[in-house]
């Protein structure tokens, strides 16, 4: 009974998703403003009733339903709740459920926080988000519904819940990572609000803002998520593998990162327009994309779903009705996008172009690496595969160019900067900069290495532009701490995540390069040694926990033979598959991080396992951290709420005739 | 106008430059980094040269996994039902590894016909199969005959 009244709930989502779509969209074509007001009352009946749909799933889940399909693929009754509970998105069916629950709840967000913006706008933005719940919805209905039962006979228990995700990852990363990724669908319905409007001023861009902000720092914050669980989980000691479903998230990303700064440039300038509008479509399109990656099955990966042709046609159906309609919008709007360009050659504008430049050309080889092996199998019938040298050649340049350009972005002027007043600027920086590259990792390394001298200098190098910067900007106050309080947040927000990419840069840079890693076969009682550290096999016991058994070994980790830590690897069995899963152990470090992984009993009672050294592999996920609160900083400043409410009495004075009209 | 349209001509320069070199050395790039794809029936049949990096794809075949006692050496033998190339690997294996299920070597074959893996792979899902482990079977016509002997060993 409880699936079928999700079935229902669900249903009458669709419904209502149909409505939203259509009447506040015709009503901002046609100003009936009764249909307009429609929007925010429609979106919140489609988040209300989405929840239900999902507590409805979740409640099957907890209550080990197995006559319901996927709690029967995945989920078992020996399974902890909190997997019971989140094995919900451990499937196709269900995860697209919680992120088409996402769409809603960023909608319901934008339903609410709209208030100072002109009805007919939230009208068009809420219908567009409307759209696209149709399709996901319909998507559910016709190819992959949650709430499919097992008929006539359910088996007695569930096959479980993949092992690879029993794990805290699996609660966090998945529902972070949607609703970064669905909240650029939020810019998306604001640039195409814009383009039926036919309004293409700055307004647009303010509006939008905070909201790319937010969706980028979440998404920011999904990403690295992802990567902090792989690298303790997966076992490898990776945190990127340039996977086919990893790339997606960091295209988009890549793309939403151009994204906010060109939408910066509209804003402040009127400039870019179009091309602002063309990266709001382009980030959302890639959010599709990696959609339509992860459940068609065209590639190969670790993440994707076991998968049924007619989802990826589907998909790829949607992708082609939204954003083909949305570039179709674009070309017969483009007239109306013209700007003047009131720079010159060296001046903000032109440094912000530079940055959108690299990142989508970064953003478009990652995309062609990823696809490549596809075109090249329907081109040729060759399977290929592109491996991360490919990715790490093109990338690394690339970004290296970025960072340069990241330090004296910033400290530009709109229009016009004189190379002279740079020069002045940034001469002792880059002196310093190259001092610190060099020194530093000399004092630690006691050797000389190209590529710690870059890293070092480069991170040097933003952290010193921003202070020299953030020392311009306070110089003419009072005092320092009066200089800082009048900061606008938005500046605060951007200093924050250019820091944080000089801190993830460190940390992927360092780890890259100077990473230790052994494979080995010990014995209880022998050694091995690796760096300064030495992993002394003390024994190993058998374990049992609440659906696996298997053995845990007990290592001690001596740093200049002083014992510093003791490691415990495991190496599980799960009950329900008989699926063997290595935990690995981990003594994280500011600095570097320890950690073995258990392999396998050989016939001598010696055991196979891997040791690793990782230096400043936690800076990765630090950095992103750093650049996450920025963007959320950067998304809260008061100034956009403020410069909306007058931006909005404007708009409505202009648009005072007609509103007579209909009233009349 | 003249000189607005001199500065959009730069600017217009200057993104496709950036972009041409780019796209070039993107290309190139991926021409360098191309890892082709064979099935055990090819390698067997000596279709790929000696010491040439690609991948293999195949099912591990039953029986054929011996585990050195004393060094963390593996040998098995990777097979599409109609061929097998037998594959050395020095390390720890996928947890996922196990005879009847597919997996990937990344590596190359030496001239005795021995693929020396330095990656193997194996799916997180258990109900996946790679592309690459399908198309092997599929082209040896032995899909089916495979999805039983999978279905055998989980009962």
């Amino acid at each position: 009974m409880i699936p079928e009244l999700g079935q229902f709930s669900l249903i009458l989502a669709f419904s209502l998703s149909i409505l939203l779509g259509t009447v506040p969209i015709i009503g901002a074509e046609t100003n009936n403003f009764l249909w307009m007001s429609l929007a925010r009352p429609l979106s919140a009946g489609v988040f209300v009733f989405l929840a239900i749909a999902l507590v409805l799933l979740a409640y099957s889940f907890v209550t080990d339903d197995f006559s319901v399909q996927i709690v029967a693929a995945q989920s078992n009754s020996l399974l902890p709740m909190r997997y019971k509970l989140t094995a919900l998105w451990g499937g196709h069916e269900g995860s697209f459920l919680l992120w088409t629950f996402m769409l809603a709840g960023w909608m319901l967000a934008v339903s609410m926080y709209s208030k100072s913006m002109p009805t007919q706008f939230v009208a068009r933005v809420l219908g567009v988000l409307g759209i696209l719940c149709v399709c996901y919805i319909l998507f559910m209905l016709a190819t992959s519904n949650p709430f499919e039962r097992i008929t006539p006979l359910p088996p007695a228990d569930g096959s479980d819940l993949n092992t690879a995700l029993q794990d805290f990852g699996f609660i966090v990363h998945p529902p972070t990572l949607y609703m970064g990724y669905v909240g650029f669908s939020v810019v998306f319905a604001f640039a195409i609000a814009a383009l039926l409007s036919g309004r293409l001023d700055s307004a647009w861009a303010r509006w939008s803002r905070p909201w790319a902000n937010a969706a980028w720092a979440i998404l920011t914050i999904g990403i690295a998520l992802g990567s902090w669980w792989a690298y303790y989980e997966l076992g490898w000691g990776g945190w990127w593998a340039w996977d086919p479903v990893e790339n997606p998230p960091l295209i988009t990303w890549l793309l939403g990162t151009a994204l906010i700064h060109s939408l910066a440039v509209t804003e402040k300038r009127g400039v870019f327009k179009s091309w602002t509008v063309l990266l709001a479509i382009l980030a959302f399109a890639g959010s599709l994309l990696g959609t339509f990656i992860t459940r068609s099955g065209l590639l190969t990966s670790v993440h994707a779903f076991a998968s049924d042709p007619t989802r990826g046609v589907f998909i790829l159906g949607i992708l082609l009705l939204t954003v083909g309609g949305a570039l179709l919008l674009y070309a017969l709007r483009a007239p109306l996008m013209k700007s003047e360009l009131g720079f010159t050659l060296v001046s903000r504008e032109i440094f912000l172009l530079t940055n959108n430049v690299l990142l989508v050309v970064s953003a478009a080889s990652i995309f062609l690496g990823t696809l490549f092996p596809m075109v090249y199998q329907a081109l040729t019938d060759d399977l290929i595969s592109i491996g991360p040298p490919y990715f790490n050649a093109v990338f690394v340049p690339l970004m290296i160019i970025l960072m340069l350009f990241l330090g004296v972005g910033p400290m530009s002027r709109w229009k016009k900067t004189s190379t002279e007043y740079l020069v002045k600027q940034v001469s002792r920086v880059v002196v310093v900069s190259l001092m610190i590259g060099v020194v530093l990792p000399l004092i630690i390394l006691l050797e000389f290495s190209l590529a710690a001298t870059v890293c070092v200098a480069l991170a040097s190098w933003i952290v010193l532009t921003i202070g020299k910067d953030l020392t311009n900007k306070i110089a003419n106050k009072a005092s320092v701490w009066s200089g800082l309080y009048a900061l606008p947040l938005s500046y605060v927000g951007m200093m924050l995540a250019h820091t944080g990419i000089a801190v993830m840069l460190i940390g992927a840079g360092l780890t890259s390069y100077f990473s230790l890693e052994r494979s080995v076969l010990l014995g209880p009682g022998e050694k091995v040694e690796i760096g300064s550290y030495a992993y002394i096999f003390n024994g190993h016991e058998e374990i049992r926990g609440p659906n696996y058994v298997g053995n845990r070994a007990n290592i001690s980790v001596l740093k200049n033979g002083n014992e510093i830590e003791t490691l415990f690897p495991e190496r599980r069995i799960y009950l329900a598959t008989g699926t063997p899963s290595t935990e690995m152990a981990i003594d994280a470090g500011f600095l570097r991080d320890l950690f073995v992984t258990l392999g396998e009993q050989k016939e001598g009672g010696a055991w196979s396992m891997t040791v690793y050294v990782k230096p400043f592999i936690r800076w990765i996920w630090l950095g992103a951290i750093f650049m996450a609160l920025g963007g959320i900083i950067a998304a809260a400043d008061k100034r956009y709420r403020l410069l909306r409410r007058r931006e909005q009495e404007n708009y409505e004075k202009k648009k005072a005739p007609s509103d007579l009209q209909v009233a009349s | 106008m003249k000189l607005h349209r001199k500065r959009k001509l730069a600017v217009i320069l200057f993104v496709a430059t950036g972009l041409s070199a780019t796209v070039g050395l993107t290309l190139f790039a991926l021409g360098q980094n191309m890892n082709m794809f064979y099935t055990p029936s090819q390698v067997a049949m000596g279709e790929v040269e000696v010491g040439r990096r690609f991948r293999i794809g195949g099912m591990v075949k039953e029986g054929s996994f011996v585990s050195d006692s004393d060094s963390l050496k593996v040998r098995f033998e990777t097979t599409d039902y109609a061929h097998a190339v037998p594959v050395e690997y020095e390390g720890i294996l996928p947890d996922l590894f196990r005879e009847g299920q597919g997996i990937v070597a990344e590596g190359s074959v030496d001239s005795q016909g021995v693929f020396s893996a330095s990656k193997v792979l194996a799916k997180h899902d258990e109900n996946y199969m790679s592309q690459e482990v399908k198309a092997a079977l599929d082209a040896s016509g032995a899909s089916t005959a495979n999805n039983s002997i999978q279905n055998n060993s989980e009962r």
